[in-house]
């Protein structure tokens, strides 16, 4: 079942590989692994991590989310606007806002994939993320924004205990999160649905599984994900920033899933390989902070990381499909 | 310089399990029409792709022009001289007509592409096939007919010595057709040798001066056409005598469960009006194109549909999705298992239940020991044979496969099941199994419907057969009609009328 959606022997890779990377940069640099520094990559893992779940169940439908980034900043600098603007004090209301705002985003980009029948997801989330950029720089007036209700900061912000300066409730959060989708992709309907649209969308639709319904759901949470990836921001910065829409965290939640055993043909992923995906992701973020390593070489090298692991999935792929026609001719 | 242009001698080409030919003869001459015919898998794609050397041979020779050849790969056969227009044209839609003709033949001016001779070029040669079409306009926007030419103009352009014709007459109306017979001549008249692969025996007897039947994989006979009528055609082509390897068992025929009245799909069905019953087989036979397969994925929901009526057990249904479909109690075992049949890289566990997760579930949750009961009982009592329920299904061989969709199915709990072409590319153990649980299924009263391009299988499952042409039922035959024998069958199929 579940074991068996992506190769145990990949899944140990990317541990190994996580590994190694700490070893490595616990040996150049000694601060790496103090508690505070453990803590922080804690909070950087968390932010990408909840992006990273709406992308893995589009990445397993064979499709992509390129707008949570954006929808993320998008939802922070709506609650920064319906507090200056219109004096809602009420972070519950905010977020709670911020939440059905995202979730209606997501659900837009999931209709306009399987009722307009779009030609590929890359499409609608593209131009939805520029349209969310603008619009998170429109309700700000392109301003940043600060002083959020305590409790909206509350995700981002707050430590339990002493060790290191406290364990992120954020992280924690990740964690419960995490395993709540790793049953409902395991053990539900919905979550085998998911997996059956992925790998083959017409056997699925002629099975009685009603495909568009599955798509919709998988962008609509994927948008209510990025709602609460928006929130946390808000309490890890303090601030809402517009400008932010164009950061590159859409390709580190690609990155993360992939990184995971997830593919881009569908049909494959699961939420441990995508939490190591995250720790990957922010390790290597954290140690070229570490090593003083230039914000334009990190891209550099993230990017090759991205291609390099889409090329071990293609790979992999390919050694399946061998097999696979190896098996038959027998 | 030989007799023939091009000559194949005891061609034998395997597959995985199969031969799919066996001691093949073709001769086709210069300057002559050759028909090619044979039912349905009786080896005609198969000839085509090793004439074009999509296939090698294992055991065998190629002639062209009395020299040997061999064929490794399709750009030495077209450099052989022998072109292939298929039946699926090779037309980039956006591209113009010249762009068309000389995809990847490119005449140039030093570096640059020289298109006012290409123009020219492509405007003369289409001009000799009878089109006069201006050869800067994207081909998408030109009517099928021409598109046809374009191909043909093609093989005319690298001095085709043979040119193969797949079906090229299921695509076009009545005056492309006339055209595209004219031009024929006119390439027969320069010397061209024409292999004219057709399902209509009109057009054979209209345009071809030698016809060679195949049957089975292997060369039955090549006659001059006044040598063949309709009838010894067809008889040649099934000539086989029927053992029986049908293990048919008869159920109670029931109640009608499904009834389908004049249902259309513009430019596809044409009409299409039948009963079934349940207890009884009913076998869907025609040639491939004939629009059965068109036809039950329209009562399934999988297509929309312009017009007609559906009855369910006597109650009109209007079925918009496959999923409305199985909650109406109907299943359909899709004839592309693996491209619509199966998730591949998912397990037989979840493969099973695709079709009932209802049935498997506790609210949202899977109850997985349902599944495993479940699953372990399809997997004895259809024989699956696997380690275990979580192989991956893209492991299994087709017949497991094969037998995989039917669990999955049977977990539907349909009353009507349609199977289309539930024995293709499996082996022959495993087809006798399948054939088991059509046998239990109309035992326990319900309704079976078989599409089969096989018609040993049609004769040998069906209790009865409704035989489909060009998107309309030409004939219903009992099982205990005179008709229900293949000669008679197949004339329906091929557009003749049974008397009653």
């Amino acid at each position: 079942m579940t074991k068996k959606k992506s190769g145990s022997g990949f899944q140990l890779g990317t541990i190994l590989a996580l590994v190694i990377m700490c070893v490595f940069l616990a040996l150049s640099n000694s601060n790496f692994y103090s508690p505070s520094n453990i803590m922080s990559i804690f909070k950087q893992t968390a932010f990408n991590a909840f992006l990273a779940v709406g992308m893995l169940l589009c990445l397993i439908t064979a499709g992509i989310d390129l707008s949570v980034g954006a929808n993320a900043v998008f939802c922070a600098c709506l609650m920064g606007a319906l507090k200056e603007s219109f004096g809602i004090n009420s972070g519950i209301l905010l977020m709670l806002i911020a939440v059905v705002a995202g979730g209606l985003v997501g659900f837009i980009n999931g209709t306009l994939l399987t009722r307009l029948h779009l030609p590929h997801p890359f499409v609608s989330t593209l131009g939805m993320k520029n349209v969310l950029w603008g619009m998170a720089l429109l309700v700000t007036s392109s301003k940043m924004i600060n002083n959020f209700p305590k409790s909206v900061e509350f995700l981002g912000n707050q430590t339990i205990g002493t060790f290191g300066g406290g364990f992120p409730v954020g992280f924690i959060v990740i964690l419960v999160l995490y395993v709540i989708m790793h049953i409902f992709l395991g053990k539900t309907a919905l979550g085998r649905s998911i997996y059956c649209a992925g790998g083959n969308m017409e056997a699925s639709r002629l099975s009685g599984i009603n495909t568009a319904n599955v798509l919709t759901f998988c962008y609509t949470l994927s948008g209510i994900m990025a709602a609460l990836a928006g929130i946390y921001s808000i309490g890890r910065s303090g601030i809402c920033n517009g400008a932010n829409a164009t950061q590159p965290y859409d390709t580190d939640a690609i990155a993360a899933c992939i990184i995971g055993g997830a593919s881009f043909t569908g049909g494959k992923g699961t939420m441990f390989g995508t939490m190591l995906g995250c720790l990957i992701i922010a390790v290597l973020r954290n140690g070229f902070a570490m090593l003083s390593i230039d914000s334009s070489v990190q891209n550099i090298v993230l990017g090759l990381v991205i291609i390099l692991a889409v090329l071990m999935d293609v790979i992999r792929a390919q050694m399946d499909a061998k097999r696979r026609r190896l098996a038959a001719g027998k | 310089m030989g007799e023939y242009v091009v000559e194949l001698k005891n061609i034998t080409k395997r597959f995985p399990g199969v031969v799919a030919l066996k001691d093949m003869q073709l001769a086709v001459k210069p300057g002559e029409i050759h028909g090619l015919i044979g039912e349905n898998g009786a080896g005609k794609s198969t000839l085509i792709k090793v004439l074009t050397g999509v296939h090698m041979a294992d055991e065998g020779e190629i002639y062209v022009s009395g020299e040997k050849m061999v064929f490794k790969n399709p750009n030495e056969s077209k450099a052989a001289g022998i072109a292939c227009v298929y039946q699926e044209l090779n037309i980039e839609k956006l591209l113009s007509v010249t762009d068309n003709i000389f995809i990847n033949k490119w005449l140039k001016k030093g570096t640059l592409l020289d298109y006012d001779t290409m123009h020219a070029k492509a405007k003369e040669v289409m001009e000799s096939l009878g089109q006069d079409v201006d050869p800067r306009k994207p081909a998408g926007t030109l009517g099928m007919g021409i598109q046809q030419m374009i191909e043909i103009a093609k093989a005319v352009l690298i001095d085709a010595k043979m040119i193969i014709m797949d079906e090229p007459t299921s695509s076009l109306g009545e005056k492309e057709v006339e055209q595209l017979m004219k031009t024929c001549r006119e390439l027969k008249a320069r010397g061209i040798g024409i292999l004219f692969v057709s399902h209509k025996l009109e057009e054979l007897f209209e345009l071809c001066d030698r016809v060679t039947v195949i049957r089975d994989g292997q060369y039955i006979e090549t006659r001059d056409i006044k040598d063949w009528t309709n009838d010894s055609l067809i008889t040649a082509m099934v000539g086989r005598t029927l053992e029986n390897q049908f293990p048919k068992e008869f159920g109670v025929k029931g109640d009608c469960m499904l009834k389908v009245e004049d249902l259309s799909i513009g430019g596809v069905l044409h009409g299409v009006s039948f009963e079934a019953y349940g207890g009884q087989i009913l076998g869907m036979s025609g040639l491939v194109g004939a629009g059965r397969t068109e036809t039950v994925r329209a009562i399934f929901g999988a297509d929309p549909i312009d017009g007609g009526k559906i009855y369910i057990k006597g109650k009109e249904t209007k079925i918009k999705s496959p999923k409305q479909a199985i909650k109406e109690g109907i299943a359909l075992l899709t004839e592309d298992r693996k491209g619509s049949g199966l998730v591949l890289g998912e397990s037989i566990r979840t493969n099973l239940i695709m079709s009932s997760f209802k049935k498997h579930s506790d609210g949202p949750f899977l109850n997985e020991k349902r599944i495993e009961e479940t699953g372990q009982g399809h997997i004895q009592s259809l024989r699956i044979k696997t380690p275990s329920i979580d192989e991956i299904v893209g492991q299994l061989s087709g017949g497991n496969q094969q037998k995989v969709v039917i669990g999955k199915w049977i977990n539907s709990d349909a009353d009507i099941y349609i199977f289309d072409e539930p024995t293709r590319g499996i082996d022959v153990g495993a087809k006798v199994e399948v054939y088991n649980v059509m046998n239990s299924l109309v035992k326990a009263g319900k309704c079976v419907i078989m599409i089969s391009s096989e018609m040993p299988e049609i004769l040998g499952m069906s209790d009865r057969v409704v035989v489909m042409r060009g998107g309309k039922v030409m004939a219903t035959v009992e099982r205990d009609s005179k008709h229900f024998n293949q000669e008679d069958i197949m004339k329906a199929a091929w557009g003749g009328t049974l008397d009653d």
